[in-house]
């Protein structure tokens, strides 16, 4: 064995230093794809590609269920009655301006969270732990709330919604229903998962 | 520039170590070379138009979906939509034949293959082989026949592009039953011999595409990983080499 | 004892907590830097961790290839199962998933590329000599495990090779008499490979190989680091031992030869990159050209052949006939080819451990053995079918001659063991004389 005087304890840890980053970078690559292979497929975007909604049917104060990436989408064609009580409610809910970004696209940020006043398009997940919320469109005393002016009950965890989606406050529920993407391809036909003015992936 | 040399380098390196393998797989003799290259985008994009004008009325390409076909080979997935797609499904859906299955067993004995794995199974020259083998056999329910493929129930798809090919036999020799010496044109087709082998190269050029649409990522990255390792391996030596002075 | 287990006494508060209640850096210390291996490795050497490597290589690779795969013969397309389709979603819908099953693929077939050469190795040194005799039935296990592991998963696509490939091998059980035509019926738990086959050849791939595999190969390198490794001279280290007790030529594994694996290491990476990225069916040696067809219950691919690293083994099963109304002999005889190098240890009597001082007798035979492997290798995969032709002309008699081929080569192959066992019993064997110490050559 050679004298330890004589080996070059800097090289050593020079070379060790840069194999340990060299291949320690080259594991992170490595793991690049393995991760990547968690992505939803080619099939699952296939399946969850933009759908067109036929909103011809709905009759005002209905709301219709779509299923967009198999989420359920609902569609709401809101009454005047439904509309004009939307103001009143805002002393009751959390983010009544709608400023959580994350909730909706900024073409749906206003006082009925939608383009159309009357055409409610959301996302028919709690925000709490993503149960479905059952709907209740009458302006009239429910079980929940003697004051209900319409919007939807989360059967899960009891959070309430307002006709446009606008969370309570003191419920569990932390933010708005959802608005996904949507634009209005003609008067009778949305299509859900695609910005106004973009092109369908 | 200089990876891209290498990586020409490290293909041509395989094509030569594979050669032995895949001559074997093939079956060897009588197969005509395709000379098909995953570079040559033009013509792989002229044997799709092919493959879904004169093909895709039998076959499907079950696992190949339109939409690959438009971001792999350079295309407006519109005109894919447009110029491709004659079942009128999305562009994201699978390039799937119209005929049904049981009317390819009623009109031509045997259901038309699914031709995604063609190219893996059988190989770039045999369909390109295969595609240019095809003569005017009368006893033939369908008055044709194959060379390649002897007694193919597949009609010639190509005939109005090739023309019309008739076998000439063999010099009978004692007792030996007599086999096809040569195929001959004898009706020539809208296209001269040159302009159709390049019309088949196309196709058979498509379909090694759509056996293995990976290969065109593969076959770019590999040369950056082998590059990596490259490194690597000189620094390993180095490490190496620094730690043995111990033992020398 | 081939390693040291001293306490580490670390500046670390909570590594000695952990050391007090579990001793794990002080054992992982032991069989790394405490663990002194003979300095003259060689090239030969480097498959051992090689072999490991691609092993990690499988299980992580296999591990996402799981999530993705479909173990079910149910059909989805005419004459497609979902298992076929699920690798062809997995080679075309899922990011990088072509990547993942190319590693996988490419990984099986270079395991047994260095686990044949790992294996060599141990026949040129004798490295199955007392007192390693165990390391060697354990690496034999391993092997065997591997084997099966490997035709578990070249089954799992469903394709037209796969199909035959599972019904010719669970054939071989129905030679056996009496029993065997019900236990082909009950391994397949169907009249043909179906999808119960299919399903508990999965269940078995993925976990229950993969189980036995990784406890074969801890007892595998436990009895390794208990008698020490073995070398290309064949001297036993520790008979020459320093004042502190360690080999006089013996080296820490770590750091030395931890820096010389990882070269090893790149230096194989090139090739199996190289190969996953630009020739992943190696020409239809590693993935076949058949199993792009899915299987077929109808009809037997025209070139039917298991993959390579089974050939040899399969060329023996050919190159036996069938006497006495069974077939059974062409099994025994491949199962035999397997048991003879379990016994290794036992058929060898040379005292003289390296092949570079033993006899002439040994050099030979040992090159003719290694050589039979080979050609009964190219006999199985129907190389020789093709060049006959070729060398004699198209009127040969071309079975004549591969039986003729095949079969002298099968003798050639069990000829080493009895020549070995003759050679050394009755001490034909003119050795060299065995240094005492190693000796370095590079």
């Amino acid at each position: 064995m050679a004298n330890d005087a004589v080996v070059d304890q800097g090289r050593r840890r020079f070379l060790t230093a840069t194999t340990s980053v060299v291949g320690g970078a080259g594991v992170v690559l490595a793991a690049i794809p393995f991760v990547k292979s968690w992505e939803p497929s080619v099939a699952a975007k296939t399946a969850g590609a933009p759908v067109v909604a036929d909103i011809s049917k709905i009759e005002p104060g209905q709301k219709v269920t779509f299923a967009w990436r198999g989420l359920p989408v609902f569609v709401v064609n809101r009454t005047k009655a439904q509309l004009d009580a939307l103001p009143g409610e805002d002393t009751k809910l959390r983010d009544p301006k709608s400023e959580n970004a994350a909730q909706q696209p900024k073409y749906a940020q206003n006082e009925h969270r939608s383009i159309k006043p009357e055409w409610l398009v959301v996302t028919g997940l709690c925000t709490h732990l993503g149960c479905v919320p059952d709907f209740f469109p009458d302006l009239k005393p429910e079980p929940f709330d003697p004051n209900w002016k319409g919007g939807f009950y989360c059967p899960c965890h009891k959070s309430r919604y307002d006709m446009a989606g606008r969370v309570f406050d003191g419920v569990p529920a932390p933010a708005n229903l959802a608005v996904p993407p949507y634009h209005f391809v003609d008067d009778t036909h949305i299509l859900i998962g695609v910005d106004p003015g973009k092109e369908a992936a | 520039m200089k990876t891209f040399l290498f990586a020409k380098f490290v293909a041509a390196a395989a094509a030569c170590l594979l050669t032995f393998g895949t001559a074997q797989a093939s079956g060897g003799a009588g197969l005509q070379a395709a000379n098909v290259s995953l570079d040559n985008v033009a013509s792989m994009q002229r044997g799709a138009r092919l493959f879904f004008n004169y093909c895709s009325g039998c076959h499907s390409l079950q696992y190949l979906r339109y939409s690959r076909i438009a971001e792999d080979l350079h295309l407006d997935p519109k005109d894919v939509e447009k110029n491709l797609v004659f079942t009128g499904v999305k562009v994201g859906e699978h390039a799937n034949s119209h005929m049904p299955p049981a009317d390819g067993t009623k009109w031509f004995g045997k259901a038309p293959p699914d031709l995604s794995l063609e190219a893996r199974s059988k190989g770039s020259d045999w369909i390109y082989t295969y595609l240019k083998s095809f003569y005017l056999d009368p006893t033939r329910p369908l008055g044709w026949n194959n060379t390649l493929f002897a007694n193919a129930s597949m009609p010639n798809p190509l005939w109005e592009l090739q023309g019309l090919q008739v076998a000439v036999p063999k010099a009978a020799e004692g007792g030996h039953e007599a086999g096809i010496e040569r195929l001959d044109l004898r009706t020539p087709g809208r296209q001269t011999p040159e302009q159709f082998d390049q019309t088949v190269r196309d196709i058979t050029a498509f379909l090694q595409y759509a056996a293995e649409p990976a290969a065109l990522q593969r076959e770019s990255m590999g040369v950056w990983v082998l590059l990596y390792l490259a490194l690597f391996t000189f620094i390993a030596y180095l490490l190496k080499h620094e730690f043995w002075k111990d033992v020398h | 004892m081939g390693t040291t287990m001293t306490r580490i006494q670390s500046k670390n508060g909570v590594v000695n907590w952990i050391e007090d209640r579990l001793p794990i850096f002080s054992f992982l210390n032991s069989h790394t830097a405490g663990y002194y291996a003979p300095k003259n490795f060689n090239l030969w050497y480097y498959f051992g961790s090689l072999a490991l490597l691609v092993l990690v290589n499988q299980i992580l690779t296999g591990i996402f290839l799981t999530m993705n795969y479909k173990p079910s013969a149910a059909e989805v397309a005419p004459g497609v199962s979902a298992a076929f389709a699920s690798v062809e979603y997995i080679m075309r819908d899922v990011s990088w998933g072509w990547l993942i099953r190319y590693m996988h693929s490419t990984g099986a077939s270079l395991f047994f590329v260095v686990v044949y050469l790992h294996m060599f190795r141990g026949l040129m040194y004798g490295s199955y000599k007392k007192p390693r005799e165990l390391v060697w039935i354990l690496g034999m296990l391993i092997f065997l495990a591997l084997m099966a592991e490997a035709f578990l998963g070249y089954v799992l696509p469903w394709g037209n090779m796969s199909f035959w490939g599972a019904k010719v091998i669970i054939s071989l059980f129905g030679t056996i008499p009496w029993i065997g035509p019900s236990l082909v019926e009950w391994i397949m738990g169907d009249y043909l490979p179906a999808d119960a086959t299919l399903n508990r050849f999965f269940a078995l791939h993925v976990i229950a190989l993969p189980l036995v595999l990784l406890l074969l190969v801890v007892l595998h390198l436990a009895a390794l680091h208990e008698v020490g490794s073995n070398n290309p001279d064949g001297v036993e280290i520790k008979e020459k031992k320093k004042p502190d007790g360690t080999p006089l030529d013996g080296i820490a594994f770590h750091p030395y030869y931890t820096v010389k694996d990882i070269f090893g290491t790149g230096f194989f990476l090139l090739i199996a990159a190289f190969i996953v990225f630009y020739a992943p069916t190696f020409g239809g040696w590693f993935l076949e050209h058949d199993n792009f067809v899915p299987a077929n219950n109808l009809a037997t691919p025209e070139h039917i052949k298991p993959v390579w690293y089974f050939t040899p083994f399969y060329a023996i099963l050919r190159m036996v006939p069938s006497f006495f109304e069974t077939a059974i002999w062409g099994v025994i005889a491949m199962f035999a080819a397997i048991v003879l190098l379990f016994l290794m240890p036992w058929l060898d009597r040379g005292k003289v451990k390296s092949v570079r001082y033993r006899g002439t007798g040994y050099k030979v035979a040992l090159g003719f053995f290694a050589l039979s492997f080979v050609m009964l290798g190219a006999v199985g995969a129907g190389v020789s079918a093709e060049m006959i032709p070729k060398l004699f002309g198209a009127e040969a008699d071309s079975t004549m001659i591969e039986n003729l081929f095949g079969r002298f080569w099968t003798f050639v192959y069990f000829g080493f063991f009895v020549f070995l066992w003759v050679y050394t019993h009755f001490g034909f064997e003119k050795t060299k004389p065995v240094p005492d110490r190693v000796t370095m050559h590079d």
